[in-house]
């Protein structure tokens, strides 16, 4: 084109291994920064980690006071206090994420399987928007949603007085609950899945199909026993990755699930999806004040290192079990 | 002429079994849900924010007030998320297409581009609380101090330049995916054709491969850039969440961007019941303008996807 082309000839082995190198030193530079950013969170969670043992896995005490304890004793430049017993927060991390992914897979699988196959074309043109527009809606707006509207039905309309009084000592169920935050980290979820099953569903092979559907299967029978069956490694994949953000979500979560570090006992029956609890992420955006206090600060970096290792191993997993697809030839 | 394609003769369900049309009508009930669900929150809130929006909040600024007549607008919220969102592009969109082109087109050695492959799904889903975090370490030290204030010695590690850089950070997965899939959709024979008259790998990739995947550029971009400004941790955490700009110094643009400042989101958790500024009004208002925003992008990326769809196939 413009250059001549014996000049270009000339200078090409360096011209292209520059660009090699230098994309490549590029890529190395932010692998480099996300490994530092593992070392530097372990390194400031260490005190917490090292004081605690694996009691801060456990429980013992009330999180609440203990939190409150070590953020004095770095405010008022006492001797440094790092008590913490995680176990309410981590229950409710645990409550929280599973309740909202078992929900949301069973919808999505279904919602995918049927916007991939079964629905009209008309739905169809719906759908696939509107699983984006669900999946990129911020998060607190999601959460203004459910701590106005959500929260107080379920405070106002499901809860009986005669429950609010039966547990008025220690907790107050005041709407802000286990149940409202299932309910919405699930719609927050469900797109993420969506997206993920729909894409793995289209790419099995259409003459699997039409090879059931030669010997007289059903359309739904086929979907479900060929196509599921061939996506199953993208469906653990799409779980992994929305089991991810849902352990992660802190904004919506604190604004709706009670901010209490309570840890929700299923033997009280029903009352149980009305109680209030804190899960972990939701704990450091409800403490970030306490940043300015060492041991806290320490503490909070604590439980940002659980959440960094759960969701980078989540993410390995979900790398992993997408090979098989990729091995048949088919990506995603 | 051809004959009309074929269709299956029978769509009726009369011969399924009965737990094989309870399964399609669980999925028709939930598809149809689901739609419902999305239509509720859209029009909860565009209804909501046409109720509260008033032209003079988009112009004042927000102020610490308990009346809602005196809170004032949120004008530097406004401004704020689209400065944030334009930096943090700025950074993420360059090395994100770097990134994605080095992982296609060159990839070796081997072992890191496994490490980058997985590094890069790894911050995909990491939680911006604990990338927040992250920046708070980052840019307290002291040789990052020039990007946000100082005083006494201690390094406030709290700017527009801390934000941008950990929510770029946010949007570059988006941006190396979408970027990757384009480049990896072009047959390599368009590459060995570039090559036959006498391209450099580099130069193939700038005038072939890049104009040719410049919509998936744009769509990762666009993913990116929601994902961006609809973060609310990173923003709660590295802006300070000081309602209207607080600038560093008086140097026209750099003071402002090593000073404190909020943006849409942090502004709508500010306003929420469960925030300081408790103005269910004003965040109704404030969500009404995001919501907006993450509507148009959405927009435009099916109108990038549909039309690059339509585009000529390489045959």
């Amino acid at each position: 084109m413009d250059e001549d082309p014996f000049l270009e000839r000339g200078n090409s082995i360096s011209q292209d291994q520059r660009a090699e190198l230098g994309l490549g030193a590029l890529v190395f530079v932010v692998v480099a920064l996300l490994l530092a950013m593992l070392v530097f969170v372990f390194h400031e969670a260490w005190p917490s980690f090292a004081h605690n043992g694996l009691g801060w896995f456990g429980g013992g005490g009330n999180v609440d006071n203990q939190i409150q304890a070590i953020f004095n004793s770095g405010e008022y430049k006492t001797a440094p206090v790092y008590t913490f017993h995680a176990w309410p927060l981590i229950w409710s991390t645990l409550l929280i994420t599973i309740g909202a992914v078992a929900i949301a897979f069973v919808s999505a699988l279904f919602i995918a399987v049927f916007m991939v196959e079964f629905a009209p074309p008309w739905l169809r043109r719906i759908l696939e928007p509107v699983v984006r527009l669900l999946a990129s809606v911020p998060s607190v707006i999601y959460g203004l949603a459910g701590v106005l509207v959500l929260v107080p039905f379920i405070g106002n309309h499901l809860i009986a007085q005669s429950e609010k009084a039966s547990v008025t000592p220690t907790i107050q169920l005041s709407g802000s609950s286990l149940l409202a935050a299932v309910l919405i980290l699930t719609v927050m979820i469900a797109p993420i899945m969506i997206a993920i099953f729909a894409d793995g569903l289209r790419a099995v092979p259409r003459g699997w199909l039409e090879g059931s559907l030669a010997l007289g299967i059903n359309q739904w029978r086929t979907f479900w026993k060929v196509a599921v069956r061939t996506a199953r490694p993208v469906l653990v994949a799409g779980t992994v990755l929305a089991t991810a953000r849902a352990l992660g979500e802190a904004i919506m979560v604190s604004m709706v699930s009670g901010g209490v570090g309570f840890a929700p006992n299923p033997v009280d029956g029903l009352i149980f999806f009305f109680e209030p609890s804190q899960p972990l992420a939701a704990t450091i955006i409800r403490n970030t004040e306490g940043l300015s206090s060492p041991p806290m600060k320490h503490t909070l970096y604590a439980i940002a290192a659980v959440l960094l290792f759960s969701s980078a191993m989540l993410s390995v997993i979900g790398w992993a079990t997408k090979q098989p697809m990729r091995r048949y030839g088919m990506v995603p | 002429m051809t004959a009309a394609p074929a269709r299956r003769p029978d769509r009726s369900t009369a011969s399924w079994r009965l737990s094989d049309r309870l399964g399609l009508g669980l999925a028709w009930l939930l598809g149809l849900l689901f739609c419902a669900i999305a239509a509720a929150i859209v029009i909860y809130f565009l209804v909501e924010g046409i109720r509260y929006l008033r032209p003079n909040l988009l112009v004042t600024n927000p102020a610490a007030a308990s009346s809602e007549s005196q809170s004032g607008g949120f004008l530097d919220p406004l401004l704020g998320t689209l400065i944030v969102g334009a930096m943090a592009m700025a950074i993420a969109v360059p090395v994100g297409i770097g990134i994605a082109v080095w992982l296609s087109e060159f990839g070796r050695p081997t072992g890191l581009a496994r490490v980058a492959e997985s590094s890069i799904e790894m911050l995909a889903g990491e939680p911006s609380v604990v990338l927040a975090l992250f920046g708070t370490i980052l840019f307290t030290a002291p040789a990052l101090g020039f990007l946000s204030q100082t005083t006494h010695g201690v390094v406030l590690g709290q700017s527009f330049f801390a934000t941008a850089a950990l929510l770029s950070l946010v949007g570059l997965p988006l941006v190396v995916a979408s970027t990757r899939e384009g480049l990896q959709a072009i047959p390599s024979h368009v590459r060995e054709a570039s090559y036959a008259v006498g391209k450099t790998k580099i130069a193939t990739t700038r005038r072939v491969l890049l104009p040719a995947a410049r919509p998936s550029v744009v769509t990762g971009t666009m993913l990116g850039l929601g994902r961006v400004i609809s973060d609310t941790a990173i923003v709660l955490l590295l802006l300070g969440g000081t309602l209207t700009f607080s600038t560093a110094n008086s140097t026209p643009v750099l003071g402002l961007l090593r000073g404190t400042g909020d943006t849409l989101t942090g502004y709508i958790y500010y306003n929420a019941p469960t925030g300081d500024g408790n103005q269910p009004s004003k965040a109704y208002a404030a969500t009404f303008v995001l919501l907006l925003m993450v509507l148009a992008l959405n927009l435009g990326v099916d109108f990038v996807l549909s039309r690059s769809r339509k585009a000529v196939t390489w045959r």
